[in-house]
C-alpha cells in the first residue's frame, strides 16, 4: 500500500508507442509530483538466446528483435559479421544496396511514425479528445495527408522489398555483402513514385517546421532540457546513417568525443542498471554517469553533424539550426522536425542511388580476409545510433552478444521528459485530465521510443511496480502491473 | 507390358512396374504423396508415416508397401490429408523449429510440408526440448533442434557415401542422430559435399557459411507447393 498521504498514478498502457510501456507518478499530498518513472514492461533476452547459434545466422536472427526497423539490426549485425569474416571493404553494389534498404527503413520507419502516431497529437493539439486525436481523425479531417503518409510508409518498405526480399524481415544482407542486386525492373517500379516521395517528403519537413514555430512557445519547453547528443558521422562530419565514428557533443555544441571507432566504444560508453527498468541507462564514461548520459536520434543526429549530403536535408537542416543560431536544439519537440529532415535525406539518397548503374552489379560479396572472433558494428536505425557487439568462437559459434540499442540511449531523456512535463502540467492540478496524461505520452512519443527493441537484455528480476519515497525507502510493490 | 500391374489411386486407373512402391508408381504416374523420410536413391525406410495411404481401406506407408495388381488406394482424402497435418504438426512441436530465422527456410520440405498442408500454427502445445548444435566440424553443423529423425543423413552416408558418419541413438523421445566419434562432428571423416549434408530435408544437418545466400524468391518453395514438380511432370507429358 502507498502511505496514506501519496497517490499512484499509472499511465498504462503507454499508446501510440512501439512495444508496451507504462508510466508511474508518485505524488505527495499537494498533488505534486514526488516522482516519474517510465517503466518498460516487455521483456526480450536476445542477448542470451542467441548464445550457441552460427554467426551468419545473426543477422536475421537478431533483426527479429522489433517488426517496425528489423532492417536496422539487419543491417547493423550485417556489419559485424563482415568484420568477423574479415571482409574489409564490400563490392560498391553490395554497400549501395545496404544502403538503399537502410534509407527504405528509415523513410518507412520516419513515415510511420510522423504521420501514424504523432501526427494526431500535432494536428489536433495535446488536449483533443481522444477518440479524435489518432490515425482515423487524421484520415477523416485531413485525408489527403493521411494518404500521404501511408503511402510513404509504402514505398519505404517496398525499396525494403527490393533489397531484402521482403517488407518486413528479409535476408539481404549476408557475411561480407547481399545476396541480391537490384533489378532494373525493380529500380523502374521504384523510379515511378520517386519524385512524389521527394516532394511528399519536402512538404512533410513544411509540416513539421510550422508546427513548431507556431506553437513556439508552448513547444520549447515542453519536456526540454539541455543535454548531450550522440550519433555516427562520417570522416568529413557528414551525417551517415549506415556507418561512420561517433561524435558526441553537449548541449551547447561543445565537443565530448569525436571519431571514435564503433570499436573503441567501451572505451567511451558505459552502461548503468537501475533496478526498476529492463531498460539499462547507457552514459559517457569521461563525463560519467550523473551527466553523461545523451540523446540519440534525428535530433541528436542534427546537432552533431557539420553537415548533410544532400542539397534539401542540408538546406532544412541549417534552417532548422537558425532557430538556435547554429548550435544544438535541445528541445525535445523538435525531435519531429528533425525527424522530416531525415526523411527528406533518406528520399533524396533514395533518389539517387536509384539512378546509380552500381546497384545492378553482380559482384555482391567481398572476399573474406582474415578471421576475428570479436567485433562491434554500429549504425544510426530511425531512431537513433544502434550497437551489436559480438563474439563467436573457434566453432562459429556466438558466445557473447551486447546491443546497445537507442531508445535504451533515450531512456534517461525519457524519464527526465516525463519528469519535467508531470512537474510542469501536473502538479498542483487537483484532476489528472486525460489531456494532461497525455502530455506524458506526447513527450515520450517525440523520440519515437521501440520498447521492445529497448528490452532485449536478460533480466534476473521479476516484473514489479515499486513505490519509493524520497529517501528512496520501499513503500510499496506489486509483483505484477493492476 | 503384360507384366505391368494395374491400381487405382483416388479413382484414377495407374500402372506400376513389379516391384515399384505405391509412392514411385504414383510419382511416375504424375500424383504426388507428401513424404518426409523417403528420398529418391536411399532405401525406403518408412518412419515418418507422411505418405501413408488406405490401401483396401487399411493405413500403409506409401514408401515401403509394393504396389499390387487391384489394389484401391486412397491419397488425397480429407482424413489423410488431417492425419498428415497432425503429423507435421507433431514434428514441428518436439523440435525447435523457428522458421523465421532458419536458413533452410524457403527450402525445407517440413516447412513447404506444412504450408502445402494449410498448417498456419501447430495445434498441439511446444515442447522446446533441449536440443545440441555441433558446430565443430570445419565445414558443416548439425542442429537437432531442427531434426525430425527421418534418418536421411544415416542412410545417405551409409550407402550413397560409403561413410557411417550418422546413426540413431537412443530410444523413444531421447532418440537423436549421433555421429561416430566421441569429438563430435569435427571428429569424423564427413566432408562438405557428401551427399548426406544435401539429404536433410531440414535446416538440421547444414553446410557452414552458406546462410542465407539465396534471396527471398529465389528459393525452391518460393513459388510453388512442394509436390508441384511431380504433379507438373505428368501434366506436361
Amino acid at each position: 500500500m502507498s502511505t496514506p498521504n501519496t497517490r499512484r498514478v499509472v499511465i498504462e498502457p503507454l499508446t501510440r508507442v512501439e512495444g508496451h510501456g507504462k508510466v508511474t507518478l508518485l505524488l505527495d499530498e499537494n498533488n505534486q509530483v514526488e516522482q516519474a518513472r517510465l517503466h518498460i514492461v516487455e521483456f526480450r533476452g536476445f542477448e542470451r538466446f542467441i548464445q550457441g547459434r552460427p554467426f551468419w545466422e545473426l543477422p536475421v536472427l537478431v533483426q527479429r528483435l522489433c517488426g517496425i526497423c528489423p532492417v536496422s539490426h539487419h543491417l547493423c549485425a550485417a556489419k559485424a559479421v563482415d568484420g568477423i569474416v574479415g571482409a574489409e571493404d564490400l563490392p560498391l553494389t553490395a554497400e549501395k544496396m545496404r544502403r538503399l534498404m537502410h534509407y527504405g527503413q528509415m523513410y518507412q520507419s520516419h513515415a510511420l511514425h510522423f504521420f501514424y502516431l504523432a501526427s494526431p497529437d500535432l494536428l489536433f493539439g495535446f488536449d483533443a479528445p481522444v477518440e479524435k486525436r489518432n490515425v482515423i481523425g487524421v484520415i477523416a479531417e485531413y485525408p489527403d495527408l493521411a494518404v500521404q503518409g501511408v503511402m510513404m510508409r509504402k514505398f519505404g518498405q517496398e525499396v525494403i522489398k527490393a533489397t531484402a526480399g521482403k517488407k518486413v524481415h528479409g535476408t539481404g544482407a549476408i557475411p561480407g555483402g547481399i545476396n541480391k542486386n537490384l533489378s532494373i525492373e525493380e529500380r523502374d517500379f521504384l523510379l515511378q513514385d520517386m519524385d512524389k516521395m521527394v516532394e511528399w517528403s519536402r512538404a512533410a519537413v513544411r509540416i513539421a517546421k510550422d508546427y513548431t514555430l507556431d506553437n513556439l512557445e508552448a513547444v520549447a519547453g515542453f519536456g526540454s532540457f539541455d543535454s548531450n547528443h550522440l550519433s555516427l558521422v562520417r570522416q568529413d562530419g557528414a551525417m551517415d546513417l549506415y556507418d561512420g565514428n561517433l561524435r558526441a557533443v553537449d548541449s551547447v555544441g561543445d565537443t565530448i568525443i569525436d571519431q571514435v571507432s564503433p570499436l573503441d566504444y567501451l572505451e567511451v560508453i558505459a552502461e548503468e542498471v537501475r533496478p526498476w527498468s529492463y531498460m539499462k541507462f547507457p552514459f559517457l564514461k569521461s563525463v560519467g554517469p550523473e551527466e553523461g548520459w545523451y540523446r540519440v536520434g534525428p535530433l541528436a543526429r542534427i546537432n552533431t553533424c557539420d553537415f548533410i549530403d544532400t542539397p534539401e536535408a542540408e538546406a532544412a537542416r541549417k534552417d532548422f539550426l537558425s532557430l538556435t543560431e547554429g548550435q544544438p536544439s535541445n528541445v525535445t519537440m523538435a525531435y519531429h522536425w528533425a525527424r522530416m529532415i531525415e526523411a527528406l535525406h533518406a528520399a533524396e539518397k533514395i533518389q539517387l542511388l536509384l539512378h546509380d548503374a552500381d546497384l545492378q552489379g553482380e559482384d555482391l560479396v567481398a572476399d573474406f580476409g582474415g578471421r576475428r572472433e570479436e567485433y562491434v558494428a554500429i549504425l544510426e536505425a530511425p531512431r537513433g545510433t544502434l550497437l551489436h557487439h559480438y563474439k563467436v568462437d573457434e566453432n562459429d559459434q556466438v558466445t557473447m552478444a551486447n546491443l546497445i540499442v537507442s531508445t535504451t540511449c533515450n531512456n534517461e531523456p525519457m524519464n527526465r521528459t516525463v519528469q519535467k512535463i508531470a512537474s510542469d502540467s501536473i502538479s498542483g492540478a487537483p484532476e489528472i485530465t486525460e489531456g494532461l496524461l497525455n502530455n506524458i505520452e506526447v513527450g515520450i512519443r517525440a523520440y519515437d521510443p521501440c520498447l521492445s527493441c529497448a528490452t532485449h537484455a536478460l533480466g534476473q528480476m521479476p516484473l514489479e511496480v515499486t513505490l519509493v519515497d524520497r529517501q528512496g525507502r520501499l513503500i510499496d510493490r506489486l509483483a505484477r502491473p493492476e | 507390358m503384360s507384366d505391368r500391374i494395374s491400381l487405382t489411386i483416388d479413382g484414377r486407373q495407374i500402372e506400376a512396374e513389379p516391384g515399384q512402391t505405391i509412392l514411385e508408381a504414383a510419382e511416375e504416374a504424375g500424383v504426388y504423396i507428401p513424404r518426409l523420410c523417403w528420398m529418391k536413391g536411399l532405401s525406403a525406410f518408412g518412419s515418418c508415416r507422411v505418405c501413408t495411404v488406405r490401401v483396401n481401406g487399411r493405413p500403409q506407408s506409401a514408401c515401403t508397401q509394393p504396389a499390387a495388381p487391384g489394389m484401391v488406394v486412397e491419397n488425397d482424402t480429407q482424413e489423410l490429408r488431417e492425419l498428415r497435418r497432425s503429423l507435421i504438426d507433431m514434428l514441428f512441436i518436439e523440435g525447435n523449429h523457428f522458421c523465421m530465422f532458419c536458413e533452410k527456410s524457403g527450402d525445407c520440405e517440413l516447412q513447404a510440408l506444412a504450408y502445402r498442408l494449410g498448417i498456419t500454427a501447430p495445434q498441439y502445445p511446444f515442447m522446446f526440448p533441449q536440443r545440441e548444435l555441433d558446430a565443430t566440424h570445419p565445414e558443416i553443423f548439425v542442429d537437432r533442434n531442427r531434426c525430425i529423425l527421418c534418418g536421411r543423413c544415416v542412410r545417405a552416408s551409409q550407402e550413397l557415401d560409403g561413410k557411417h558418419v550418422f546413426g540413431f541413438v537412443g530410444r523413444g523421445a531421447g532418440k537423436k542422430v549421433a555421429v561416430n566419434a566421441e569429438s563430435g562432428l569435427g571428429g569424423t571423416d564427413a566432408a562438405g559435399d557428401d551427399e548426406a549434408v544435401a539429404a536433410c530435408p531440414t535446416g538440421s544437418l547444414l553446410k557452414k557459411r552458406v546462410g542465407f545466400a539465396v534471396p527471398v524468391g529465389q528459393r525452391r518453395f518460393d513459388h510453388q507447393p512442394i509436390g508441384s514438380e511431380i504433379e507438373q511432370a505428368q501434366s506436361e507429358e
